[in-house]
């Protein structure tokens, strides 16, 4: 947690010499608590106070990187326990576990579509963001080969596991210059464990079943030299995790507990029903990064979604440009249809039209990112702005027929449509964007 | 290192709030279900008390709806035909409650009439033991003219009776008021106007122990996370003591999933979205725990995999022994 104003003020020097450029100490320290000013600017501060103000300053939850080949993954660095107090920003990364036993053909053929998998959501691309490799032989030569066969098929960032480090070392060495996570560090092999963090500079996961047990051992590490730590707090229940989970990010958040001021990581577990289940929470309830055993696109694509609704800005719906989207190249003789621009709303409407390969021009209001109906209770999609958006895009000069489909939801738009705009033949076009490509087929 | 577990403070409880009636209490029901009573946040166990486990109220409805996807009526076969032997399916596969949807249409393509409303209501009663929920089609004269007959049809049986909304709430908690029921309080997605509901509906001399709240949500993908949001903030206020939130809250996750492409779709989808059957539940389960995460007391499902699965989640999350 920062430090207050009056906090700071009694680790200045308290002379008021100005050289900051202030005419106090204690007007620098407010300016600094507000992060208005860098503390470098008093010239006189004593390196035991720098230090304590450098840590005061460090975020509560310790942002940790896994890198590979250009694909980076961030978790931590989060400031709130609701969503809707400001944002989650960093969303959960998710990987898939293969392990060192299933043999390198196998691997590859598990890890080639899931690296390959990415699926267009509200014009977003999802994908996943890595492998999991796991040391289930305790074989080093054998868990070299297996990363060797996930690095065949896929460039992403990788977490390895294994608690012995002499396989961790061969594991290492073979993603040399990449920063994996290593899961990880227990109380038996932990300084193993940070010794092989500190040589190749990669995060190290710390496994413990109790908070107790974890802040030991983080602190432990950290001696050692390791900054960059994940924690997995083990637990076999849903409940047990959820626990877990909210009382680490409460005590990094609210406390600022600096021993378990780090992001979490999550095992989803192995049957593949429970995993979508224990995923969901972890999504929901602060995981940094999720591990699933088993990878399957109607499973892996509900998570991304979640992941997405989780982690967007609660003030600010995603959006789409106000203007006319021309969908497959329509001619002027082509509908018109008008929606809002919820992005959301927008891509369920053009992906209909898309797919179904009928050309027409979609007008986008300016909704202010509502929902059809959300804006049209709010007042932010009537018969004015839509007359309003007609007029701004000029959709009279594109087209020959003067003929614009309301969604049927607001169905009782057309009327004052009509008097809005006097030369153009309103039509009601069904309810759901589902219905859309028959109604145009049929009726237009 | 011993860490001390940090535990929020919390002066106000969630109502407890009893559904259904027994032959001792004046109704038929073989159970009662009681919802409410939390002292803390969704499952935070170290720290509050959670008298009442979240429960799983299954959506019929008076008679097969054809609008449903094949999915869920494959799924409930035969007994989708007939809302009595729906309801003992819905019971067999896990229900802690039955929801009966009326649709605005009869069997017959009709309009449904208030005769044809109270006699499916009636035989879901002799059906099942089950606590029960009815919900109207959701047009105001219309479900007045239907909930105020199986109100009194039923009278002391302890019904949920829904779905009161802002400009529809008066004859559906009078009939609730005279005949021993409970109604459900809609609003959509705001704390303001779901407290603003249930002051209106206090007012009107309803006990708020026969209220819970609907503050509406939107499926995965498409609107969960301001349901979400929406219901944190309720439960954070009741448990600061606001008294208009302290309600149970309903979220209807299986009507919000089933409406979405993703569900009800199975042709002509991208490929990446994979196998139909398995995305369609997966939609619902998310949905749902993702909404019992954020404080969802009754959850309304659809598929009958999906009431397994959600009572699977809901044990573990009630597991946890109370820790020091
Ligand atoms: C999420 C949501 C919100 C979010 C906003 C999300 C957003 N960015 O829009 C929040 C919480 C902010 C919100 C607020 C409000 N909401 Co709201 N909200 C919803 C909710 C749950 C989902 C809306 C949604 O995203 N749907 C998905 C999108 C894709 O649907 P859609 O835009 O309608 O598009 C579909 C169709 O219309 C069609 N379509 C779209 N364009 C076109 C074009 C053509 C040509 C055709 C043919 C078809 C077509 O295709 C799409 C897919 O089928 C609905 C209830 C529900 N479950 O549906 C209530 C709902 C829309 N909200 C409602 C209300 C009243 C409000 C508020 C006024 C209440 C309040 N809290 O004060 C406010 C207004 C906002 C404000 N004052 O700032 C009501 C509207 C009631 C009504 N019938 O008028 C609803 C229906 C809830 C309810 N049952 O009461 N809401
Ligand atoms: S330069 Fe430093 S010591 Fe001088 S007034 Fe500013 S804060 Fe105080």
């Amino acid at each position: 947690m920062a430090l207050t104003g009056i906090q700071i003020y009694k680790l200045l020097p308290q002379t008021n010499c100005k050289d900051c450029g202030f005419p106090t100490c204690l007007a620098f320290a407010m300016k600094l608590a507000a992060k208005q000013v860098e503390l470098s600017s008093c010239p006189h501060v004593s390196e035991e106070a720098q230090a304590q103000l450098a840590e005061s300053a460090a975020p509560p939850i310790r942002l940790v990187t896994l890198k590979a080949n250009g694909h980076e993954v961030k978790a931590g660095n989060e400031t709130v326990m609701f969503r809707h107090e400001k944002t989650f920003y960093h969303k959960t990364g998710l990987f898939v576990r293969v392990r060192d036993d299933e043999g390198p053909d196998a691997i590859k053929a598990r890890v080639a579509p899931a690296d390959a998998y990415a699926v267009n959501y509200v014009g977003m691309d999802l994908t996943l963001d890595g492998f999991a490799v796991e040391s289930a032989s305790n074989d080093p030569a054998q868990f070299e080969a297996a990363i060797a066969a996930v690095r065949s098929a896929s460039q992403r960032p990788i977490i390895l596991i294994s608690r012995d480090p002499a396989v961790m070392a061969a594991g290492l060495k073979a993603l040399d210059g990449e920063s994996p996570l290593i899961y990880g560090a227990d109380a038996a092999n932990w300084e193993a464990m940070a010794a092989l963090a500190g040589q190749h500079s990669a995060p190290l996961a710390v496994i413990g079943a109790t908070l107790d047990e974890l802040a030991d051992l983080t602190q432990k590490i950290q001696g050692a030299g390791v900054e960059d730590m994940v924690l997995h707090p083990v637990a076999t229940t849903l409940g047990a995790s959820l626990a877990l989970n909210t009382q680490i990010r409460r005590l990094a958040l609210k406390k600022n507990f600096r021993p378990l001021g780090y992001p979490l990581i999550a095992f989803a577990g192995n049957d593949p029903v429970g995993e979508t289940i224990a995923a969901t929470q972890a999504i929901a309830k602060y995981a940094g990064f999720v591990v699933l055993d088993h990878f399957a696109p109607e499973t892996v694509y509900s998570l991304l979604v979640l992941r997405e609704n989780i982690y967007t800005d609660p003030q600010k719906p995603i959006q789409v440009q106000p203007g006319v989207y021309e969908i497959n190249n329509p001619k002027p003789e082509d509908p018109v249809m008008v929606t809002t621009n919820f992005s959301i709303t927008y891509f369920s409407v053009a992906n209909e039209i898309e797919g179904a390969g009928l050309p027409g021009w979609l007008l986008v209001t300016d909704a202010e990112g509502m929902s059809v109906l959300t804006a049209w209770a709010a007042g932010k999609f009537d018969a004015e702005r839509i007359a309003k958006a007609v007029k701004q895009f000029s959709i009279a000069d594109k087209v020959s027929k003067k003929r614009i489909v309301l969604p049927g939801h607001v169905a009782v738009l057309s009327g004052e449509l009509e008097e809005e705009l006097p030369d153009w033949e309103v039509r009601v076009g069904p309810r759901e964007a589902v219905d859309l490509p028959a109604f145009m087929k049929q009726a237009l | 290192m011993p860490v001390e577990i940090p535990k929020d403070t919390w002066t106000g409880a969630v109502r407890e709030v009893t559904i259904g009636a027994t032959a001792a209490e004046g109704g038929t029901r073989a159970t009662t279900v009681t919802i409410g009573g939390a002292t803390t946040m969704p499952f935070m166990h170290f720290e509050g008390s959670i008298p009442h486990r979240p429960v799983i109220a299954v959506e019929i409805v008076n008679h097969r709806p054809d609008d449903w996807s094949h999915l869920l009526l494959d799924a409930w076969g035969d007994a989708a035909n007939d809302p009595a032997a729906w309801a003992k399916a819905a019971e067999q596969a896990g229900a802690d409650l039955i929801q009966l949807s009326l649709n605005q249409t009869g069997a017959d393509g009709n309009p449904i009439t208030p005769e044809s409303a109270v006699t499916a209501t009636k035989a879901v009663l002799e059906a099942s033991g089950l606590p029960l929920l009815v919900f109207a089609p959701g047009q105001a004269e219309l479900d007045n003219e239907l909930l105020v007959p199986i109100a009194e049809a039923t009278k002391g049986e302890r019904i949920v009776l829904g779905i009161a909304e802002d400009k529809n709430y008066r004859t559906i908690v009078a009939a609730a008021l005279a005949n021993d029921h409970l109604v459900s309080a809609r609003t959509a997605m705001d704390v303001n106007l779901a407290k603003q509901l249930n002051i209106l509906i206090g007012d009107m001399g309803l006990p708020l122990d026969r209220v819970i709240m609907d503050p509406t949500t939107g499926a995965l993908g498409y609107g969960i996370e301001y349901g979400y949001s929406v219901m944190e903030r309720l439960r954070l206020a009741a448990l600061q003591g606001d008294a208009m939130t302290q309600l149970p809250m309903l979220v209807t996750a299986g009507y919000e999933t089933w409406k979405t492409k993703e569900a009800k779709v199975g042709e002509g989808v991208p490929q990446e979205w994979g196998d139909w059957t398995a995305r369609a539940i997966n939609w619902e389960v998310v949905t749902a725990v993702a909404l019992l995460e954020s404080g969802a007391d009754i959850v309304v499902l659809r598929h009958p995999e999906s009431i397994a699965r959600v009572r699977a989640a809901i044990d573990e999350l009630m597991a946890v022994p109370a820790a020091g």
